[in-house]
């Protein structure tokens, strides 16, 4: 890898990453700077938009992250991710009702979702290994599945804790609220300083950081690398005697885990726990983060997400005050996330090596 | 013709015949079963009010579902791309209610505009599913998603900011920038769309029964008799006539006792004559498409690529003519389905019927490679009863119809997941098998 090379100098390294850089990117990134000169030419406070984009890159980039493991595998992008999410939420859930506030919440949930996702994502990667050749349809409709069973699980299972119910009636609310188990932006708040107006959530950043490392460190490891070759090339690491299917069951574990991780992350930034379909299409923005990021459906890095995190992040979060100026009355920034989403999810599919029949 | 129908592909994998024909069938099992558990269960739930609600269901929605055999046959998988057709047809729509057009006239230049938006936009999905060779299904759902957002561009924006139109229009929002979220079709009789199709001629439900069961035995005796003549008695099956002709004589049976004792099935509503000849005309074209030259490329392409492009088969067109047919015929089946419905949900009535007419023809005992007209009528008769049931079932058995929607949804994400995961794990079997062989 470039990066271990220590003589390659620094000036090098910035070229031949320039070079790197995928179309994507380049055209997100160019359509970002154009809506920053748009919010400046229109007022818009610079500082609000800069603490935005970092809170919602730092919230949504676990998620993101997710997809590393998935794609480095040859499962390709999770588009599964809500399997991960749903049992964040319940891990979420349970520490609610365990009667956690705080911090204790918070590692309780963690503690919680570990298990379970790991043993969801085993069952998910079985599944991905049984399907090979059609993992992104199928994942897909198994992610929209489970949001639907746990749509019934919601309504149906036994909580007790008032802050969770509705008023009237059975079942769990639709979104809970975490300022009430003293959770709302519990990691964003330690340390979180400011430059300016600029508002930094360094507890946000330092766990994001914290997973992007953990990652990355995986990935150097010896199954870390045995799983990146199983993707690159199935035939050639199965001759090295690689166990390209138990590979594949622990990549989705991970991303599963992270996944879980992440939902609770964003939810604690966010404020509240939002169940029932709202983690439907959560999959969709994240694969297209990383896509952004300059990943493809078959090869992702760590770099990739966090590039790709911020830059997709940063255009919706500039996108939406600038249209809203510019074109009043208007609805614009979710549309065009919409095209932006979908597009570069359509592309990399295209780029992807065809097995025609 | 039971066993015909619900056997999608031979059996291939081993195993017992029982078994092996359980795993066949499994989704469609599962669906009879639950509708068959909710008959049971529901007490609130009439005869007439089931038989209404599903005939008008059957004949709002089977002109979508046929639209997905066309590319299943071509090889492309199921085209969830089919919300693009619908986006098209609701296009031809808006522009029609917006000239205040109605009645027959307006129908008709509903269909015409309809056609060529509907044209254009699958010649363009047709060149990306090309260019997306063996992820055709991914990308068919993520393109409906991409041009969900274009629509949206188009009816939030483009109308009203690029497009002036007067604010006082009914279907523009007061503001004068964009399209409603409803949108009244206006009533037949006030010259609009609503009904404009179906309320062109009606007949008795009990009656269109009757007028089923002559045709299907007319239908079996012709095609006996046809085989016969040209040599060709060996297509003809004995046991599938006779089914044929037992499901017949049990729908003439039943219509005329109803007929007779004046029954309570005399209370369901009147069946849409027209909208039931454009389906059997659509049922026709495509079982008949097969028998054509192109029908014929489409089925090579589907069954080999390499092979198609060997023997001189224009793969790519061939791929994009499916697509494009699909499309269209998934344009006008949403503008029959827009009249039936009498309002447009201009951001809402499309997103669903990817999914639902997916899962309809699954249901009906397709698989990706596998579909017919069958699969197709009957999936959308077994899907939509489970729709109308499932509420039931939540409120009579946990006293809640939230919790029998949130099922159905389960239902349809679950059946659509199942069937092609079900598809792939018995494809990779068999060619596991192969390779032992060799």
């Amino acid at each position: 890898m470039a990066e271990n090379k220590t003589e390659n100098s620094l000036s090098q390294r910035l070229l031949s990453a320039a070079g790197q850089v995928g179309l994507p990117t380049l055209i997100i990134a160019a359509f970002w700077l154009l809506t920053l000169l748009g919010g400046f030419a229109v007022g818009i406070s610079m500082q609000a938009l800069v603490s935005d984009t970092i809170k919602r890159a730092g919230m949504n980039g676990i998620l993101v992250l997710a997809m590393v493991p998935a794609i480095q595998s040859g499962t390709g992008p999770n588009f599964a991710l809500p399997i991960g999410i749903v049992c964040g939420l319940f891990a979420m859930v349970c520490a609610i009702e365990a009667g956690a506030v705080g911090f204790g919440w918070l590692a309780l949930s963690f503690l919680i979702c570990v298990p379970l996702a790991a043993a969801a994502g085993y069952g998910y990667g079985k599944l991905m290994n049984a399907v090979k050749g059609s993992e992104m349809t199928i994942a897909t409709y198994t992610g929209f599945s489970v949001v639907a069973l746990m749509c019934l699980a919601w309504l149906t299972l036994p909580f007790k804790n008032p802050k969770m119910g509705w008023f009237i009636g059975k079942g769990l609310r639709e979104t809970i609220q975490l300022d009430a188990v003293g959770a709302a932006q519990i990691l964003n708040k330690i340390l979180e300083f400011r430059i300016g107006d600029v508002i930094i959530p360094t507890g946000l950043l330092l766990t994001f950081a914290f997973f992007c490392i953990l990652t990355q460190i995986f990935f150097r490891s010896k199954t870390g690398i045995a799983i990146s070759a199983g993707g690159i090339n199935p035939k050639f690491a199965r001759a090295a005697g690689i166990d390209i299917d138990r590979n594949r069951i622990l990549a989705n574990i991970i991303s599963t885990i992270l996944g879980a991780a992440g939902i609770i992350v964003y939810s604690q930034s966010f404020g509240y726990a939002q169940l029932y379909t709202a983690p439907l299409m959560m999959a969709f923005p994240a694969v297209a983060a990383v896509l952004i990021g300059g990943a493809t459906a078959s090869r992702a890095k760590v770099s990739h997400v966090v590039i790709g995190v911020i830059l997709f992040q940063g255009l919706l979060t500039t996108a939406l005050p600038v249209a809203n100026v510019v074109f009043a009355g208007t609805d614009l920034s979710e549309i065009m996330r919409m095209i932006i989403q979908n597009g570069i999810i359509l592309y990399a599919l295209t780029q992807v090596k065809g097995d025609a029949k | 013709m039971m066993n015909n129908m619900l056997a999608p592909e031979a059996a291939k994998t081993s195993g017992h015949p029982a078994a092996q024909w359980l795993l066949n069938n499994i989704v469609t099992l599962i669906f009879i079963a639950f509708t068959l558990f909710g008959f049971f269960i529901s007490d609130n739930v009439t005869l007439p009010f089931f038989l209404s609600e599903l005939s008008s269901r059957v004949f709002r929605n089977s002109f979508l579902v046929l639209s997905l055999i066309i590319p299943v046959l071509a090889g492309l998988g199921l085209n969830f791309g089919i919300v693009i057709g619908a986006m098209s047809g609701q296009i031809a729509v808006s522009i029609v209610r917006y000239f205040d057009g109605g009645g027959v006239s307006g129908l008709l230049y509903a269909f015409a505009i309809a056609f060529f938006v509907a044209a254009l936009c699958g010649y363009l999905t047709g060149l990306l599913y090309n260019k997306t060779r063996g992820q055709e299904m991914i990308a068919s759902l993520i393109v409906g998603y991409f041009a969900n957002g274009i629509y949206q561009f188009l009816f939030l924006f483009v109308v009203g900011v690029i497009i002036a139109v007067p604010a006082t229009h009914p279907m523009i929002k007061p503001d004068g920038i964009g399209v409603r979220m409803t949108v009244d079709l206006v009533p037949l009789k006030a010259g609009g769309l609503k009904y404009a199709l179906d309320d062109m001629c009606t007949m008795p439900f009990v009656y269109a029964l009757l007028l089923m069961a002559v045709c299907i035995f007319i239908f079996t005796a012709a095609r006996w008799i046809i085989n016969n003549r040209r040599g060709e008695s060996y297509k003809n099956s004995r046991g599938q006539a006779a089914a044929n002709l037992l499901l017949g004589g049990a729908i003439a049976a039943v219509s005329l006792h109803a007929i007779i004792t004046d029954s309570q099935l005399m209370m369901v509503r009147r069946v849409p004559v027209v909208t039931g000849l454009m389906i059997t005309a659509l049922c026709i074209f495509t079982s008949l498409i097969t028998k054509t030259k192109l029908g014929q490329d489409f089925r090579s392409t589907g069954f080999s690529q390499n092979v198609s492009r060997v023997s001189g088969i224009d793969v790519d067109r061939t791929r994009i003519i499916a697509t494009v047919i699909s499309t269209v015929l998934a344009s006008w089946g949403q503008i029959i389905y827009l009249q039936n419905m009498g309002t447009l949900n201009t951001y809402n009535a499309h997103t669903q019927i990817g999914m639902f007419s997916v899962a309809s023809l699954l249901v009906g005992g397709a698989s990706t490679s596998k579909a017919n007209v069958k699969n197709a009528i009957f999936g959308t008769i077994l899907f939509n009863s489970m729709f109308i049931m499932s509420p039931e079932i939540g409120q009579s058995l946990f006293g809640q119809a939230l919790l029998g929607e949130y099922f159905r949804t389960f239902m349809v994400y679950g059946v659509i997941g199942l069937a092609l995961g079900l598809y792939v794990w018995k494809a990779a079997k068999d060619a596991e098998r192969a390779s032992m062989t060799e």
